[in-house]
C-alpha cells in the first residue's frame, strides 16, 4: 500500500495516530486549544474498528486517574488536554510516576498563568520538565515542531512510557495543535491482546491466576527505608533515561558562529531566522531539543566552545533557558528571547534580538 | 473428648476465609473494616471469581485493603478509586471491578467521581464504608459527621450552620438512572453480618450481569476516632448513626 498522506491539523493527527498505534484507551475532557482530539476520536469511532475506549471524563481530574486505572493493567492509555487542565492533571502524573506507570499525556500549550488565554504559549516547560506535581519524578517529554512529529511521537511517547515503565507526555502548542500540514500517517498496528500485556507487563492489574501472587499498583510506602529505595530506583531509571533517550536536532550547526535554541513551534520560526541571518552573513545555527526532558545537555556544553553565543527563544518569560545556561556552564553567553501571553515571535524579530543581545555584546 | 479429636473436618463451622491472607490487620479493635474485608474475600471465593476480580483500594484506613485479600489490586489517589474502575472495567469488560471506600473519601473528595461513575451507570460495585470520621487521619470531621459530633476539626461539635449538615450520598446517588442498587447495612450483630454478605453478593452479580453501578453503603464503627470500646461503638452507632442513616434499600432493581 502506497504511504497515506494527508492534510489535517497537529490534534487530529493526535488522534489517528492514537488509533493506528492500537492505544486502548483514551480520556479526555474537552478544553481550547485541544477538542479536535477529542472529537476526532469520537468522530472515528475507534471502538467499532480497534476496539479502542474513547470516553469523556467529567473533568480532567477523573481522566487522569483513568489514565491511571488504564494504565496499572497494561492497557495503552493516554489522555490530552491544555495548559489549565494539565494543572489538574498533576496530581494523576505524579501517582502515574509514582506507580511507575506507562502511559502517554498530551499538552497543547496555551498562555497562562490561571484562565489565560486560548492562544498558543510554551510557558509549561517548568511545570512539565521540573515536575508539576509533588514528588521526585520526571516525565519523559517529547517536543514536535510539526503535525508529522505530532503524528510519530505518539508511537515513540508509548515505546519510551512502556520501555522505562514511565509516563511520557508529548509537549506541544496551540500553534502545532491548530495548524495544518501535510502528514504521512502511521500503519495500523493491533492492540495487544490480554495475553501479550501479561507478558510483556507481568506486573498489569489483570486479575491474579492461581499461578502467582497478587499484582499491587501503588504509590504507597509507609516505612521511609523502604520508599528511599523506591525513589533511589526510579533516579536510576531517570539516569539511564538520561543516557539513552536524548533526542535532538541541529540545522545550520557545523559553521555556526551563534546558535539559536528552540523547541516546538517557535524552531521552525528559527529557520527562518537563520536564513534571514545567513543573507547577511551572520552564521547562525539552531539546536532544536526534541526531548526537553531528558535534556540535549552534552550537546549544547559540546557547542559552548565553538560558538560565541546563544539566545534561546521561547514563547514564556525565560524558562528553558535555564536549562542552557545549566548545560554551558558560564562558557558561552546565553540571552533569551519570549513572548509572552499568547504572541508568536517573528523570525526578523528574533534575528533583531539575536544582534542586540548577543552579537553586538 | 480431647480437643484434638475435636479438631476434625467434620467439626468445622467456621473458618478464615481462603482468600483472607495471614497479614497482619492495621485496624483497630472494633473497626467494621475487617468484618467487610472478610465478606468480600467469601464473595469472590462464593462466586468463583478470585482469578477475575481487581480491586480498587482508597485512601483513608482502608489503604492498605490491598495487603489482606489475594487478589489484584490498584491503589488509587484519595477519592477517584472510581475513576480507576471505570477505566479498568471498560478495558476489560469481562472482569469483576469493584472500589472500596471511605466517607471522606467516596462523600468529600471523591464526590464528582462517585457520582459520574454511577451517572455512567458503569458496572461496577462500589463498598461505602461510613463511620462519620476520617479516621486515618485522626478523628477529624467528615462529610457525614452528625450533627454536634465532636471531632478533631470540629472539637464543639459539628455546626450545622456553620460546617453544613450529614451528606447522604447514598440518597443522591440513588436517584441517577446508572444504578441498580444503593443500599445501607452495617455489620454490628450477626443478622446484620449476613445481610450485608448477601448485599455484597447482589452488587457483584449486578456488575457481572452489566446492569449498571451498585453501591452498598456499610454504615460503620471507628472506636478509636469515636473514643470509645467496640461494645460502646456499636450501640452508638445503632442509636445515633442509624437515625441519621437508615438501613435497607433505597434502590434495587
Amino acid at each position: 500500500m502506497s504511504e497515506e498522506i494527508t492534510l489535517m491539523k497537529g490534534n487530529e493527527a493526535i488522534a489517528h495516530a492514537a488509533i493506528r498505534y492500537g492505544t486502548d484507551g483514551y480520556f479526555g475532557y474537552p478544553i481550547t486549544p485541544q477538542s479536535e482530539i477529542l472529537e476526532t476520536l469520537m468522530e472515528e469511532a475507534p471502538w467499532k474498528t480497534t476496539g479502542m475506549v474513547v470516553l469523556q471524563a467529567e473533568s480532567e481530574v477523573a481522566a487522569i486517574n483513568m489514565v491511571y486505572g488504564g494504565a496499572a493493567c497494561g492497557k495503552a492509555s493516554m489522555t490530552s488536554s491544555s495548559s489549565p487542565g494539565m494543572s489538574l492533571k498533576q496530581e494523576g502524573i505524579s501517582y502515574l510516576a509514582g506507580a511507575e506507570l506507562p502511559c502517554l499525556l498530551v499538552n497543547v500549550m496555551r498562555g497562562g498563568p490561571g484562565l489565560g488565554t486560548i492562544q498558543p504559549s510554551q510557558s509549561d516547560y517548568f511545570q512539565t520538565v521540573k515536575g508539576g506535581g509533588h514528588g521526585d519524578y520526571k516525565l519523559i517529554t517529547l517536543a514536535p515542531n510539526s503535525v508529522q512529529e505530532m503524528a510519530d511521537f505518539v508511537a515513540l511517547g508509548f515505546e519510551l512510557a512502556f520501555k522505562y515503565r514511565n509516563p511520557a507526555i508529548i509537549l506541544s502548542d496551540g500553534v502545532i495543535g491548530q495548524m495544518m500540514e501535510k502528514v504521512t500517517l502511521p500503519k495500523y498496528r493491533t492492540r495487544r491482546t490480554e495475553q501479550e500485556i501479561r507478558e510483556q507487563c507481568p506486573w498489569a492489574t489483570l486479575g491474579k491466576p492461581a499461578s502467582r501472587k497478587p499484582n499491587i499498583v501503588t504509590s504507597l510506602e509507609l516505612d521511609a527505608e523502604r520508599m528511599e529505595k523506591n525513589n533511589l530506583r526510579f533516579q536510576a531509571k531517570y539516569a539511564e533515561i538520561e543516557k539513552n533517550e536524548v533526542r535532538f536536532e541541529e540545522m545550520n550547526c557545523e559553521d555556526a558562529d551563534y546558535l539559536l535554541v528552540a523547541f516546538g513551534s517557535t524552531a521552525r520560526i528559527c529557520l527562518k531566522t537563520i536564513e534571514l541571518a545567513r543573507e547577511e552573513g551572520i552564521k547562525v545555527g539552531l539546536l532544536r531539543p526534541i526531548t526537553l526532558w531528558p535534556f540535549p545537555s552534552q550537546a549544547l556544553n559540546s557547542y559552548a566552545d565553538k560558538v560565541k553565543g546563544m539566545l534561546t527563544v521561547e514563547m514564556n518569560a525565560g524558562q528553558m533557558v535555564e536549562d542552557v545556561r545549566l548545560a554551558v556552564n558560564g562558557k558561552v553567553k546565553v540571552e533569551h528571547y519570549g513572548r509572552l501571553g499568547g504572541i508568536v515571535p517573528t523570525p526578523d524579530k528574533v534575528l533583531e534580538v539575536l544582534k542586540e543581545k548577543v552579537i553586538q555584546k | 473428648m480431647s480437643t484434638e479429636s475435636m479438631i476434625s473436618p467434620e467439626n468445622l463451622v467456621y473458618a478464615k476465609p481462603e482468600l483472607m491472607n495471614d497479614n497482619y490487620m492495621h485496624y483497630c479493635p472494633g473497626c467494621s473494616h475487617g468484618v467487610v474485608h472478610k465478606l468480600i474475600a467469601e464473595v469472590i471465593k462464593d462466586m468463583g471469581i478470585q482469578e477475575i476480580t481487581i480491586g480498587i483500594a482508597p485512601v483513608g484506613c482502608a489503604v492498605f485493603a490491598y495487603n489482606y485479600i489475594d487478589i489484584d489490586w490498584q491503589e488509587a489517589a484519595h477519592g477517584r478509586a472510581p475513576a480507576l474502575a471505570t477505566a479498568t472495567k471498560r478495558l476489560l469488560p469481562d472482569k469483576m471491578v469493584f472500589t472500596y471506600q471511605g466517607d471522606g473519601d467516596l462523600a468529600a473528595i471523591g464526590t464528582a467521581e462517585t457520582i459520574h461513575a454511577a451517572n455512567r451507570g458503569e458496572n461496577i460495585a462500589i463498598i461505602f464504608i461510613n463511620n462519620g470520621i476520617y479516621g486515618m487521619t485522626g478523628g477529624q470531621m467528615a462529610p457525614t459527621t452528625l450533627p454536634m459530633m465532636k471531632t478533631a476539626t470540629s472539637p464543639e461539635g459539628r455546626n450545622t450552620e456553620t460546617m453544613g449538615n450529614p451528606l447522604k450520598i447514598l440518597d443522591l446517588v440513588s436517584l441517577l438512572d446508572g444504578v441498580c442498587l444503593a443500599t445501607r447495612q452495617s455489620v454490628h450483630t450477626a443478622a446484620a453480618v449476613k445481610r450485608t454478605k448477601r448485599m455484597i453478593r447482589k452488587a457483584f452479580e449486578n456488575a457481572m450481569a452489566g446492569k449498571g453501578t451498585s453501591i452498598v453503603e456499610v454504615v460503620s464503627t471507628c472506636s478509636s476516632g469515636w473514643k470509645m470500646n467496640p461494645a460502646q461503638s456499636n450501640d452508638w452507632m445503632v442509636e445515633n448513626m442509624f437515625p441519621m442513616y437508615p438501613m435497607g434499600d433505597i434502590k434495587n432493581i
